[in-house]
């Protein structure tokens, strides 16, 4: 045991206990919140996996969001209620958009890359606000959450928290396992030095590709958990300040950590919640914070845990 | 759909063509000399926009509104430069996203504080507001027609610029080799700043131009900003040359595809789907383009050299 697990062990528990602490202290707002925050912890951690490792610098990731979100929606819309067939959909979908999106921009580099997933996002947008039919611009209403067979009631506020909660660490740990597996080892050496790892027989191609797919996939999880979090799918969902958002969580967190996105999410949704509740105008505060934080805080809020474990 | 509708929507296309050249124009130039990405660039064009209507109201001139409104975005460009841009030179393209993403934030919550957040309308003096007979049988208004010969104009002085001064040659040398050109002498942080500045400007004249046509709001720079992107990414990016036929080819097709799309397909297809798809196609359209173009060329039409 070193001390960094002992401090992200001890996170773990703090997040476990905020039901508990909230419903004692008459804050039901706060599970909320919290439980809003783990959702878009689960999408930067999924951007994590191919920003942080694998230096891939998407912009578009509030994309599968929104294909998790509407798969979510429009099942809901025909009356089709079963949670296990919605979230399938919703990560399959967006494994398959991913998939056509990265292997044309996978194969770019640089700033094209980041243009490039930045405007097919946009496209996605703007084709989800022309679905007249499931709300265009405002979006619809999710009458009814997800159902799972009675396992599981995500109308019970305490216990769709707990299923966010454990998915998170799930997720985490999935990152965590993959980058450390051999396909991680290929994908974090083509981050380092492209020429190299292709000189020793790696195309980094695929690796890029599957590595985003897997992101996608992840990414559209936290979508159907928006959708459902929130009761209202909209294509709001994938606006691309919503993208530079999930982006700054991984920096601010620490790119390349385990704990990072999680650590970022936390950091930039409750100072948004903060500011908001002081001034309307929050973002005027905000815009220069995370300019700073840029400039002169460049390891993350991960560098400031205990050093240990593998990750680095 | 008749010949003259067409070559009316042509014009548009043109003319929305000519304002994202000025855009792209100003943003491929940052990139390409000082290898920045500048997303911030939308919020330019929209301080462009708002300052010219303030002055229009203050001075009661139009004319003395545009020439303050690109005197203050040359302004603002330059002192952003030098406050938050000029540490980023040498930062990866990550960091500079990040960053400018927060001035974005800024700027757009800084205008709503300063102007509120509803839509501000412009009105043009008498002698914009006509129409002109282009072609027998088809009257256009002299208010587009102005800006596409305004954006022709700048397009064709800028290509002096860079090519025919000696503020050019600096700004071809130090795209190419901002070291050696230090090493010569020229200071090298006083030219980025006057061509940031300048490119600022350049946003700035495409808002203020944009504001009659289109409403005058916070976040009006970022729906723009994205589209420019895909004008710089078809055209390859830090080429002038291919700012100018992305812009144009992006700008017609976009136009072109709004106007037309939904009836051309309701010759295939039962009207009432043409009704649906139409729209979804149509904004779709520009990023199908992109990523055919992509496919067939990954560093766009005119790859520039450096950068």
């Amino acid at each position: 045991m070193n001390a960094r697990v002992v401090v992200l062990a001890a996170g773990v528990a703090l997040l476990a206990g905020v039901p508990l602490a909230a419903t004692l202290a008459g804050q039901p707002y706060y599970i909320d919140l919290i439980r809003r925050v783990m959702v878009f912890a689960i999408a930067a951690a999924s951007l994590n996996l191919i920003l942080g490792y694998g230096g891939l610098v998407s912009f578009g990731h509030a994309a599968y969001l929104g294909v998790g979100g509407y798969a979510v929606g429009i099942f809901a819309f025909y009356g089709v209620h079963n949670g296990w067939l919605q979230w399938s959909v919703a990560i399959a979908a967006s494994a398959l958009v991913a998939l056509v999106i990265g292997a044309i921009s996978v194969r770019t580099r640089g700033i094209y890359f980041i243009m490039i997933t930045l405007a097919f996002t946009q496209m996605l947008y703007f084709l989800a606000v022309s679905l007249e039919e499931y709300g265009g611009d405002d979006g619809m209403r999710l009458k009814v959450k997800s159902q799972f067979s009675g396992l599981i009631d995500l109308d019970n506020p305490v216990a769709f928290y707990y299923l966010v909660l454990v998915l998170l660490l799930g997720v985490v740990y999935l990152v965590h396992r993959l980058v450390n597996s051999r396909f991680g080892l290929v994908l974090r050496a083509a981050k380092s030095n492209e020429a190299r790892s292709r000189a020793v027989g790696f195309s980094p191609y695929a690796y890029r590709l599957v590595a985003f797919v897997i992101a996608g996939a992840i990414c559209g999880l936290a979508g159907a958990l928006l959708a459902n979090h929130t009761a209202y799918i909209a294509p709001a969902f994938m606006e691309w300040t919503r993208s530079g958002e999930i982006m700054f969580m991984v920096i601010l967190g620490g790119m390349g950590t385990a704990p990072g996105p999680a650590l970022g999410a936390f950091a930039l949704l409750l100072v948004e919640d903060l500011l908001a509740g002081w001034t309307q105008h929050w973002q005027v505060i905000l815009g220069p914070l995370l300019i700073m934080s840029v400039l002169f805080f460049r390891r993350g809020l991960a560098g400031l845990l205990p050093r240990g474990g593998d990750d680095g | 759909m008749n010949l003259i509708l067409v070559f009316e929507q042509l014009l548009n296309g043109v003319q929305f063509g000519v304002m994202l050249f000025l855009m792209a124009a100003g943003l491929t130039l940052v990139f390409g000399i000082m290898n920045l990405v500048n997303l911030a660039h939308g919020s330019l064009y929209m301080v462009g926009a708002y300052l010219m209507v303030a002055a229009a109201q203050w001075t009661g001139s139009y004319l003395a509104g545009v020439a303050l409104g690109l005197l203050g975005t040359l302004g603002v460009g330059m002192l952003t430069e030098v406050i938050a841009l000029r540490t980023l030179y040498e930062r990866d393209h990550l960091d500079q996203v990040l960053a400018t993403f927060g001035l974005i934030l800024f700027f757009n919550e800084l205008v709503a504080i300063v102007w509120g957040r509803t839509a501000l309308y412009t009105s043009l003096p008498a002698w914009l507001q006509g129409h002109l007979e282009i072609i027998p049988g088809s009257i256009y208004p002299v208010y587009r027609a102005v800006v596409i010969g305004v954006g022709l104009a700048v397009g064709a002085a800028l290509w002096y610029v860079v090519a025919r001064t000696r503020l050019g040659m600096l700004i071809r040398a130090g795209a190419s080799n901002r070291t050696m050109v230090a090493a010569l002498g020229v200071n090298i942080r006083l030219l980025y700043t006057v061509v940031f500045g300048f490119g600022a400007a350049l946003a700035g004249l495409a808002g203020l131009m944009a504001g009659p046509i289109y409403a005058v709001q916070p976040g009006m720079g970022e729906l723009i900003l994205i589209q420019v992107f895909v004008v710089i990414v078809i055209g390859g990016i830090g080429s002038i040359r291919g700012a100018l036929v992305g812009a144009l080819v992006v700008g017609i097709v976009d136009t072109l595809g709004r106007a037309f799309l939904k009836p051309l397909l309701g010759h295939f297809i039962s009207p009432p789907a043409a009704e649906a798809a139409g729209p979804a196609l149509a904004s779709m359209l520009i990023y199908l383009l992109m990523a055919v173009v992509l496919a067939v060329r990954p560093e766009g039409l005119f790859p520039a050299k450096s950068g």
